[in-house]
């Protein structure tokens, strides 16, 4: 089998050229320091170091509080696609593009506005903390901030299946008596589900890794509340080069195997129901 | 379809009145509170001891000196993967070749790697005591905590969004018009300007300005490499968090607002953009 | 419009890019315009703010040169970090020495007894530790053991890389170990207690000063004493009131020139001038008025209402130095980290 099949369009040399040469300088040679750096370390290790208490209780909080939000997003972002494609009422509109916000809005900024609003002396926290929720400086601070990140997720990719969805399906099963509920829970959702977990799955990725909208508002106390970006940069400010890369590592790894699962989930989603 | 947010048809099933606006009801609090408020508060604190301060606070020359630097920055980097991202998607939507889902795979790869593991492998490339330290040390060349290292960052943060939008589109129109085209005589450079670009023009258009968008706003990777020098090496990010600890809440806020303002024009684009082109963008990484 | 926006910013950042970089020192009549870079730590945002525009007029006058400082802060292990890998700091004023000893040792970029090349052991200023509580102190703190009860919220920054908070730990442990049947046990008891009251570590002095002062956190702020002063005298007199414990410890934050910076750069003449001009009586005037403890007698005495007397350890004594101190203390795996390991 030849590399590649002929074809009269000419410029495969030149961009497929071109985009493996910037894909390496910029992406891939890059990454292959964090390799070259940890392997100074021995096996041994690099294992101590990632799977000390205090890295692991970061991977708990990381992967807990993105996946924590991202169920929020799960059922709040087919709620909020289904009201934008089935209601009309108004600033239906500007609803829908505000959607797109937190992708839009620098993380730092967000981070701080979160913060201003959640501390307990802001517009949201003063009447939570009355009411003893705290959320600022803490894990449901995390939280909040991943649910803002991951919301349009969610969203988006459940709107264009909502669009598109049959109704004739929906009266079909009406008129053979099944309730609304009934016709939501067997009929539309599992039509809306894979689109739905592909949000899910994409609001999860983004979390993991997240920093600047997480860091204001987290209390950054180890063991607690200390995300693993942020404890690749206090391992980073303290000259530990090595202890850094390898939680890197494993953070490249999970998103790989992300990565991976996103992909699958997008075939399914796009894969012709039957 | 016509716009991006088709309007509603009268539903032959539904459910209650009452049950629909409690949705409806749910569902703008929950917008309100998760969206509105970070935007509101913002622009409450921008404001907050008048308009004469707000505008007062761009006159701080490192804050100057930051927008500057971000609008280079985005300058170069949009523009770098701008080309790129045509490039790629080129080569992946109109040729067959072994290993294309490898090679996709690896441009999303940036979207889901965290912005600070981006910085981490700038500086274990190019900090003093990395990999090429020794040799741009004695060669005075400077990335990191300089300008180059601030716009490698923000490439690599930045890097799939072009390639991105374009891909789906590319593959959607398959190499028909571009093959009649070059049998009519077309040359290639001729065939993609006068028959590919204009089929891809809003998928271009709406990759430029999420890339520009994320590539102004980038935090994490470039305070990483950035060494925070006021005046200098500080973005808008960076100056807005530096000011924020000056206790310097009104110009810090004030910045924000410039940085939020970018997401809403950025929003209205794509509204239009959508509009123009008559397709809802799913959304990615 | 765009592209000339661009274009200028583009031309803009070359000149400036050009002017760091070349910094070459001519024999002319006027000497070119230099530019030196301030590698410091948190909280001297404001000193150095004033210190680098009386210091440049100073020097144009004296030699005709313009001299423009750049200023970069954080906290005071990061900053140390980044000259380590490559931020061409032509001087380092920094929270403590132990980071100014990295820069020596792990980049080799000045000689390991910088210390001893300035007066005072090249801290121009000292400073210590205080308490800033709300005003009217309603939850009665008065010394270090207040700071452990139950149900009091302590706002202190992380040791590992602020170094403000280095010295903060330190000073409670140098309490501890002074109480009656004090030991190293009952010392790290107490720090750890005290930490379990600690609901937020931001990563530099400033970021505790925004969480306790702006958010309302906590009911104490473990504070740099200049830090606190700032805050009371600028951010809230009616909101916030210091508090000085029993005893405290002496914080000298030291400043040093990067040799292998300013020899590269061409700087060294001014680079040292601007650490000479710091111990000057106009230099010490600056540094009281921003709150540091001056160590020249004459403005001290001027300034004494600001600096009350109280008694003070310092880390040669308790500690035996910095190097130790922050092997034992600070070090992965260190007492610091033991304090959160689970089962403490």
């Amino acid at each position: 089998m030849a590399f590649r099949r002929r074809s009269i369009i000419p410029g495969f040399g030149l961009t497929f050229g071109f985009t493996v040469l910037y894909l390496c300088l910029i992406v891939l040679i890059p990454l292959s320091a964090t390799v070259f750096e940890t392997s100074k370390l021995g096996w041994h290790q690099f294992w101590h170091i990632v799977t000390a208490p205090r890295a692991v209780a970061s991977y708990e909080l990381s992967f807990g509080a993105s996946l924590a939000g991202a169920l929020i997003n799960f059922i709040f972002g087919i709620l909020v696609a289904w009201v934008l494609v089935r209601y009309a009422f108004p600033a239906r509109r500007i609803l829908d593009s505000l959607v797109d916000l937190p992708f839009a809005l620098p993380t730092a900024v967000a981070g701080i506005a979160l913060t201003t609003i959640y501390a307990q002396n802001g517009w949201l926290g003063r009447p939570l903390a009355s009411l003893g929720v705290h959320v600022a400086f803490t894990r449901l601070g995390i939280v909040v901030a991943l649910t803002f990140i991951g919301l349009p997720f969610v969203v988006r990719t459940v709107q264009p299946i909502l669009q598109d969805l049959d109704r004739e399906l929906e009266e079909a099963a009406a008129s053979l008596g099944a309730g609304r509920w009934q016709t939501f829970a067997r009929v539309l959702f599992p039509a809306i589900l894979p689109a739905a977990l592909t949000g899910v799955a994409l609001a999860f990725a983004r979390g993991v890794g997240e920093y600047g909208s997480v860091i204001f508002i987290a209390g950054n106390m180890p063991m607690r509340t200390e995300i693993t970006p942020l404890l690749i940069v206090t391992k980073l400010e303290q000259f530990d080069y090595a202890g850094a890369t390898a939680i890197a590592v494993v953070m490249l790894v999970v998103s790989f195997v992300l990565l991976l699962g996103i992909n699958l989930l997008q075939k399914w989603s796009s894969a012709p129901s039957g | 379809m016509v716009s991006a947010l088709p309007g509603v048809s009268a539903p032959a099933v539904g459910e209650p009145a009452l049950m629909r606006r409690a949705l409806i009801a749910v569902t703008v609090i929950f917008l309100g509170v998760f969206l509105f408020a970070p935007l509101a508060v913002i622009f409450a604190t921008a404001f907050g001891q008048g308009v004469a301060a707000y505008f007062r606070s761009f006159q701080d020359p490192d804050t100057i000196a930051s927008i500057r630097l971000t609008l280079l920055a985005a300058a170069i980097a949009v523009p770098a993967n701008v080309v790129f991202g045509i490039a790629a998607a080129w080569t992946i939507g109109k040729f067959e070749f072994v290993g294309k889902n490898v090679l996709i795979a690896l441009i999303d790869l940036p979207f889901s790697v965290s912005p600070v593991v981006a910085g981490l492998i700038y500086v274990l490339l190019f900090g003093a005591q990395g990999v090429l330290g020794p040799w741009l040390t004695a060669h005075d060349i400077h990335i990191i905590f300089a300008v180059p290292g601030i716009v490698l960052a923000t490439i690599f943060v930045t890097f799939p969004f072009v390639a991105r939008e374009l891909l789906p589109t590319m593959v959607a129109q398959g190499s028909d018009e571009e093959e009649a085209a070059l049998t009519l005589g077309a040359g290639g450079w001729q065939t993609f300007m006068r028959v590919t670009l204009p089929n891809v023009r809003w998928a271009l258009f709406y990759g430029v300005i999420l890339c520009n968008a994320r590539a102004m706003g980038e935090f994490g990777a470039v305070s990483v490499v950035s060494g925070h020098i006021r005046g200098l090496t500080n973005t808008m990010p960076l100056q807005i968090e530096v000011l924020y600890n000056d206790y310097q809440f009104v110009p810090a806020f004030a910045v924000a607002s410039l940085l939020a303002l970018l997401a809403l024009a950025t929003l209205v684009i794509k509204s239009l953009v959508e509009w123009r082109a008559g397709t809802v963008k799913e959304v990615r990484l | 419009m765009r592209r000339a926006w661009f274009f200028k910013a583009a031309v803009g950042s070359a000149a400036v890019l050009v002017v760091a970089g070349g910094g070459s020192y001519a024999q002319a009549a006027v000497p070119p315009a230099v530019t030196i870079l301030n590698v410091s730590y948190d909280p001297t945002r404001e000193l150095y703010d004033d210190y680098n525009a009386v210091f440049a007029k100073y020097w144009k006058a004296k030699t005709g040169q313009s001299v423009t400082v750049q200023e970069s802060n954080g906290g005071s292990g990061k900053q140390a970090r980044a000259v380590i890998d490559g931020l061409a700091a032509d001087v380092v004023t920094l929270a403590l020495a132990y980071d100014i000893d990295a820069i020596a040792q792990k980049a080799k970029l000045l000689p390991a007894n910088w210390q001893s090349r300035l007066p005072d052991n090249s801290t121009p200023y000292t400073s210590t530790i205080v308490f800033l509580v709300h005003k009217g102190n309603p939850k009665h703190i008065r010394d270090w053991n207040d700071l452990v009860r139950p149900g009091i919220s302590v706002i202190t920054p992380n040791p590992k890389t602020s170094g403000g908070a280095r010295w903060n730990f330190l000073a409670a442990w140098a309490y501890a170990l002074t109480q009656p049947g004090g030991n190293a046990d009952t010392a790290k008891a107490f720090v750890t207690k005290l930490y379990k009251n600690v609901p937020v570590l931001d990563s530099g002095a400033r970021g505790s000063t925004t969480t306790f002062v702006e958010r309302g956190i906590g009911d104490v702020l473990i504070a740099w004493e200049s830090d606190a002063l700032l805050a009371v005298n600028e951010l809230g007199r009616d909101k916030f009131q210091i508090v000085l414990p029993s005893q405290s410890i002496l914080a000298e934050p030291p400043v040093a020139l990067v040799d292998g910076v300013v020899d590269k750069k061409g700087t060294r003449r001014v680079a040292q001038a601007y650490l000479d001009y710091l111990y000057s009586p106009q230099g010490q005037e600056i540094i009281a008025r921003h709150y540091y403890r001056p160590r020249n007698a004459a403005v001290a005495k001027r300034y004494a209402a600001q600096f009350p007397k109280i008694k003070l350890v310092t880390v040669e004594r308790v500690f035996g130095g910095w190097t130790k101190a922050q092997q034992t203390y600070f070090a992965d795996g260190g007492v610091f980290d033991q304090i959160y390991q689970p089962n403490q």
